[in-house]
Order: C-alpha cells, then structure tokens, then sequence
C-alpha cells in the first residue's frame, strides 16, 4: 500500500529540488546505493559516505554527531509534531555552535507557514506536503523585510541596522 | 512612549498582511482546523464559549490617547462596545467575528498596535511596573529595556514554539509593582555599588496549576546581555522543557527538576558562549530608546497637600486613587474600572474616549494600564486634580476603592473563558454588594481580592490576600479559598508568597460570606497598623478557618465527588453572622 505522496521539497532561494533522498524511519535494511536519510543511531554506526545523511529527532543530542558533521551531505531534523519547536534550537546549535555548512531540511509537521522562521534558525530546505502549496511557501519565505533580532541566518538585529542608518 | 520607525511599522503591516493570507486560506479550507489554530492564536485569537476573543497587546501597560480611541473605535465597530483590560496589561474584546479579524488588526496597525504573540506557547506581552518613569521610588525607568526585549522576543524564530507560554516582567523601583517573583522570568533592574547598571534575574515564578515563587539564578547581569542571557534561558528551557504533558510544560517544572543550581549551570554554559554577540546591546541603542521615555515637558505647578480639602468625598478619592508623583505639583490618578456591579476590568467605548480626552488635557497624553485592571493618568497636575475627580465621577471611574476589598482583580470566568471551570465575574460582583459600606471598607483597608475561574490563574488568586479559585466538583461550579497570598508589592510589604488553601470549597453563594468572615476574623484579631495580610502571617490559618467553618458548614468537609451528591443546597447555607 503506498503512503502519503512524497513530499516537495522547497529550497530557502525558492526552488524546487530534484533530489531522491529517501528517509528512512524504521531500522530496517536499506540500499546502500541509494540517497538515504539514517537515524542518528544508525547513522553513528555506519562508515561514511556520500549517500548517507542524518535525521534528528527532536531529543536527539547533538554532542553524539559532533565529529561526522564535516562529512555530511545532508542533516534533517524531525519535526515529530508542529507544536514540538525542538527543533528550532536544534537547527540554531548545528549552524552557530558546531559550524555546520551543508544541506540542513526540515522534514515531517512542516506548515508552510513556517518556512520563514524555519530559514531564519539555519533551514536550507523544506519538505513540504504534497497537498501545500508551493506559491504560498515562497510567498512565506520573503514575507517579512527586517528582523529585530539576530538568528542562525546571520542577519544583524534591526537595532545596528538602525544605528548603521544612523551613523 | 515608543514612536514606530519605518522597520516597526514595516513589520506590523507584514504581519497584517500574512495574517489576512492565513485567515483567507482558512476560510477558504486550505489550511485545517489544526493547523490554523496555533497560528491565529500566536495572534491573540482564541474560540471562547460565545465569539472569539481577540488580545491586543498592550506594551508594558502603556497607551497614548490616541491609541485608547482606537480601541473605542474597534470596540465599538467589532464588538459590543466595550472591552476588557487583562492581568497582562493587555485589552480583550470578547464578541469579535473571525472574518473582521484582519481588518481589525489593520486599524491596529494605523496607531502602531498588534496582537502579535498575545497567546500560543510564545513569548507573552512583557509586563512592568505600571508607575514606570514617575514613581518616586524608581531606581531605574524599565521602559526603554523593556521595550529592547518588546522588539527582540517579537517573532523570534527560535523561540515561538516553545513547549508552554512564556512571561517575562520587568520592574524597576524599590516596590515590585510587577510581581516580577511569579514571572517564567523576572528581571529586577537595580545599580551595583559602583553604579552599573543591570538586573536581578529570577526564573521559574508563575502561577496556574503548581504556583512558585521564582529563584534568583543571578544575583547581577550587566544591562548590556539581557537579550542574550535571556536567549540562553530560553534555550535551555526549548530544548529540555517538557513536551510530553502540558501541565507540567512550564519553565518553572524544568527548573525544579533539574535544581536551580544546575539550571543555572546550563544558562550559564550557553550563556558564555553567547557572550559579547551581535545581539550584545549597544549604549546608542540603549539611548536611542530611552530618548523615546523623556520626561514630558512638565509646568511648575503648585503643590498643595488635598488631606484638608473640604469636600469629603473628594478627600476620599484622593486617599485612595491619587498617587505621589516625581515631580512636584503633579499626581498620578488611578481611574477604577471597579465599580459594584460592573465586571472587573471592563470599560465601555464611551469611557475610553472619555479617558483618553482627559490624558489629553490632565497630561501629555498618554496613560498605563495596571495589571490589577485599572487605568491610570501619569501626570495630573495637583490644581487640575479636582475638575479631573467631578469628570471622573460623571464617567463612573470615580470610585474610591482602589486597593480596598472591592477592588477585585478577576479574570472574564466561566461567562466568556471556555477553559474556566466556574464564573468570577458574579462572584467578583456579589462581594462588591456584600460590601457597599464605604466605612467599613475603609477601616478594613488595603487588601487584595483575586479570583480565577480555573487554575490557570488568569485572576491571579495565588498572590490575592484572599484568593479564589473556581472549580469543578461533579459538573457544578465550586470556590476554593485561599489566604496570606502576597505578589510582592508594598500592599503585600514586598513578600512573595502563594496563599494557602483554608479548607474545602464553596458553593457561590456562600463566598461573600466566606469573605465576611474572614475579614470579621482580621476585625477581630488585628493590632495596631496591621493590614489584613499582616494578620494572617501573624496569627496563622487556624482563626480564620475556625471562623468560616463554624457552625452550618461544616457540612462541607464532606465533599461532592462523583458518588456523593451533595445535599439539598439549603442545607449548606452559610449562616449569615450576626
């Protein structure tokens, strides 16, 4: 029986990617030769490589991750429920603390409503539901000019881009 | 006040639009229930029993004349003509339509107002001392840092699904107007002894379901890291808080589980990292924002002390509702939104006109909202104090009770609030009638009355000198009671304290009795200077309780659960003291 179709999944500059990365949630066998998303369980036992990547449950300790970081194609995290903001700290730590560069999706509860904050804490992609519109999305993502405050994207906080004007 | 810059005013009207797209998609039936929900409610919009009710936020309780109209103005076009000002400093209007919504929010936006982050588990409106900036006692004027974190927690990214709600108050001056202790996080600002300025930080204060009082996790925290001390609190909570129950989602459970010294510890560790960021506040910014809380261009004045006055009706008003000022010849005028009958906090269209034409004349045009759920004019001059109390009086926000028994803080209850167990606003109404002598509240003196209509404690009961607290026995609607609460106010001699539960709860008509037996009880045992709250800490529960329980209700030691219905309701009547 087939599931859900498969997401869209939505860059923050407003594309659509093409990619096949398949997420994989239970702990079953996988083909080693196809782009596959890992548990971070799974993920840690495993050599590295290409088509491997890394989903976070919102609990997940990002300490357990540190040394793979700069091999990793790609980093999901999990959002097991739209209310659980876990996931916002999660993305913000990978991206200020631990200086990850890559590909960074947000998968599972993703409203489109929130691909603007999502970018903010650090988001490159978005795996959007089927039935969710992709004009609304990127209408989200450039929805508002300023920020007041500063946050994984590296925006400065409204208050030096005034004292800027200012100057 | 705050004045918008093109970067506010730019962001309230994106705001606006996006929640007019939400709205439309809703409407429309793109967007579910489910999903729509947190979103209108990160705008202040919840289903309530009849309508939905709209929030708007009211900054740290401040409001200028003009922006008092337009809530006249919405209250009047969207609603029933009137709205309710909240514990938070915020205003509530109650029979609002879903599909005006937008449209409301877009005449907000013309007098540089919104709803944003008024509900949903988010940062809340931050709250202050409603004196702030004319208090004698000031050490420091909160306005300008308040407003910093205004605009820093205003669509946080991080931060706007956090596992619960989130308030944060800020306070100033030697009295804790702001009941800064039942805050998720307090901020006291105080000078070191070399003169720097910052704050004390407490965390983990509130109220609801299991009330605490906050614990300090710095004693000193230099202004300039505020915001990024208080993003390593709120990270800290994010991440570890609880998900999994949402009683216990609070800040307050996580600090309590883990200990204050290891949930300081976590802080701390972010927080040296965090250090010295971007989102370090500059001096120039500090100053850019204080230049918006100048003192207004005050007249010399003649100061005259009003004790004297020949008119005793006026003398009492003055006693109650005016305030010391800063500057001489001046006064700030509490206006009661308390009169007998009337539901606390709640003012006609009529009224707020009214009121914003005298903070227009009696002032610089500006006026605060006080989370006890009245108004006050900041900066009356004493010789205009007497035309201010006959107009005052024409309005029916005269009345002297501010600070007495009638002056009851309650939230809207079981007659609005689809979460509340049982109705406040009747309760609050039949202890103003129990209690029409002036006289004798006068001579009771200064007390806090607070009811809920559920524990989520929006009437504050916990910290009320006599709390109430509605609740479900059965289906029917039952009063607990409570005493010795304290929100650390002068009123409470700067004591923190959750009030205790005197014993088993009550039906409704029976709490103004309850009332007037407990301040009969404080009659009876007080000594010379000694408040009501001063009694109970003195001589304990014990007389209190014995004087309520007495007699005919004893019967309510037995309580109604599911298999035991109570009696015929006469035969729990209080008997009403002679």
């Amino acid at each position: 029986m087939n599931a859900l179709p498969a997401p869209r999944v939505l860059h923050k500059d407003g594309r659509l990617l093409d990619d096949h990365w398949h997420v994989l949630r239970e702990t079953e066998g996988y083909d080693h030769a196809l782009p596959t998303l890992l548990p971070l369980a799974t993920y840690l036992r495993e050599d590295v490589s290409q088509r491997l990547g890394v989903w976070l449950a919102p609990g997940d300790d990002l300490q357990r991750l540190n040394e793979r970081i700069p091999a990793l194609p790609l980093i999901a995290i999990d959002f097991a429920k739209l209310a659980d903001g876990r996931g916002y700290s999660l993305a913000t730590l990978l991206r200020t603390r631990l200086q990850y560069l890559g590909e960074l999706r947000a998968i599972g509860e993703v409203l489109v409503d929130q691909v603007f904050m999502l970018r903010r804490v650090g988001f490159s992609s978005f795996a959007l539901r089927a039935d969710q519109s992709i004009e609304v999305a990127r209408a989200a993502l450039t929805r508002y000019s300023n920020s007041y405050q500063t946050a994984a994207d590296g925006e400065l906080p409204a208050f030096r881009h005034r004292a800027a004007v200012a100057a | 006040m705050y004045r918008y810059d093109v970067i506010d005013r730019t962001l309230v009207a994106e705001r606006v639009a996006e929640y007019r797209d939400q709205t439309r998609r809703f409407l429309a039936g793109e967007l579910s229930e489910d999903e729509f929900r947190p979103l209108r409610l990160r705008n202040g919009l919840y289903v309530q029993r009849h309508a939905p009710m709209l929030r708007v936020a009211v900054p740290y309780g401040l409001l200028s004349a003009s922006q008092l109209r337009a809530l006249a103005h919405i209250a009047r076009r969207y609603d029933r003509g009137y709205g309710h000002f909240t514990t938070r400093q915020n205003i509530q209007f109650n029979w609002i339509k879903l599909e005006d919504t937008p449209d409301i929010l877009a005449e907000l936006a013309e007098v540089e107002m919104h709803a944003i982050q008024t509900s949903g588990n988010c940062v809340r409106n931050i709250t202050s001392d409603e004196f702030a900036g004319i208090a004698p006692d000031e050490i420091v004027d909160p306005r300008a840092l308040a407003e910093i974190l205004r605009q820093w927690s205003t669509f946080h990214p991080e931060f706007n699904w956090l596992p619960r709600k989130f308030k944060i108050a800020i306070s100033g001056a030697r009295e804790d107007r702001a009941a800064t202790a039942f805050h998720d996080i307090g901020l006291y600002l105080l000078r070191a002894p070399n003169g720097e300025l910052g704050f004390r930080v407490l965390v983990g204060g509130g109220m609801g379901r299991t009330p605490m009082v906050g614990s300090v996790i710095r004693e000193f925290l230099p202004w300039q890291h505020m915001l990024t001390y208080v993003e390593s609190i709120l990270r800290v909570y994010n991440l570890h808080g609880r998900r999994d129950n949402i009683y216990k989602a609070r800040i307050k459970i996580l600090v309590k589980a883990l200990g204050v010294q290891e949930f300081a510890r976590q802080v701390e560790e972010d927080f040296a990292l965090n250090l010295g960021g971007v989102s370090t506040i500059t001096p120039q910014e500090l100053d850019r924002v204080t230049a918006h809380f100048a003192p207004p261009p005050y007249e010399t004045a003649p100061d005259e002390a009003l004790s004297e006055h020949k008119e005793p009706a006026f003398r009492r008003w003055i006693e109650r509702s005016v305030r010391a000022h800063r500057q001489q010849g001046y006064r700030a005028v509490v206006l009661s939104l308390k009169p007998t009958g009337i539901a606390p906090g709640d003012i006609t269209a009529e009224q707020m006109e009214r009121v914003a034409d005298w903070a227009e004349r009696y002032g610089f045009g500006e006026l605060r909202v006080s989370h006890e759920q009245n108004l006050i004019l900041p900066d009356v001059r004493v010789d205009h104090l007497h035309a201010l109390w006959t107009e005052a009086k024409s309005a029916a926000l005269a009345t002297p009770n501010i600070g007495l028994l009638t002056d009851i803080v309650a939230c809207p209850g079981g007659d609005f609030c689809s979460l509340a167990n049982a109705k406040s606003i009747p309760i609050a109404e039949d202890i103003q009638r129990r209690f029409d002598d002036l006289d004798y509240l006068l001579d009771i003196g200064d007390i806090n009355v607070n009811i809920s209509g559920c524990m989520n404690s929006c009437g504050h009961h916990h910290v009320g000198h006599i709390g109430v607290l509605g609740v479900d026995k059965d289906g029917e609607e039952w009063y607990q009671v409570s005493i010795g609460g304290a929100d650390g106010s002068a009123l409470s001699r700067g004591r923190s304290a959750i009030g205790r539960i005197i014993g088993p709860s009550f039906r409704a008509s029976e709490v103004p009795e309850v009332v007037a037996r407990l301040v009969e009880t404080y009659v009876q045992l007080r000594e010379e200077g000694e408040r009501f709250v001063d009694t109970v800490a003195r001589a304990g529960l014990a007389p209190f309780k014995d004087n309520v329980y007495r007699g005919a209700v004893h019967a309510h030691e037995r309580h109604p659960d599911a298999s035991e219905r109570p009696a015929a309701p006469q035969a729990r009547r209080l008997e009403v003291a002679t």
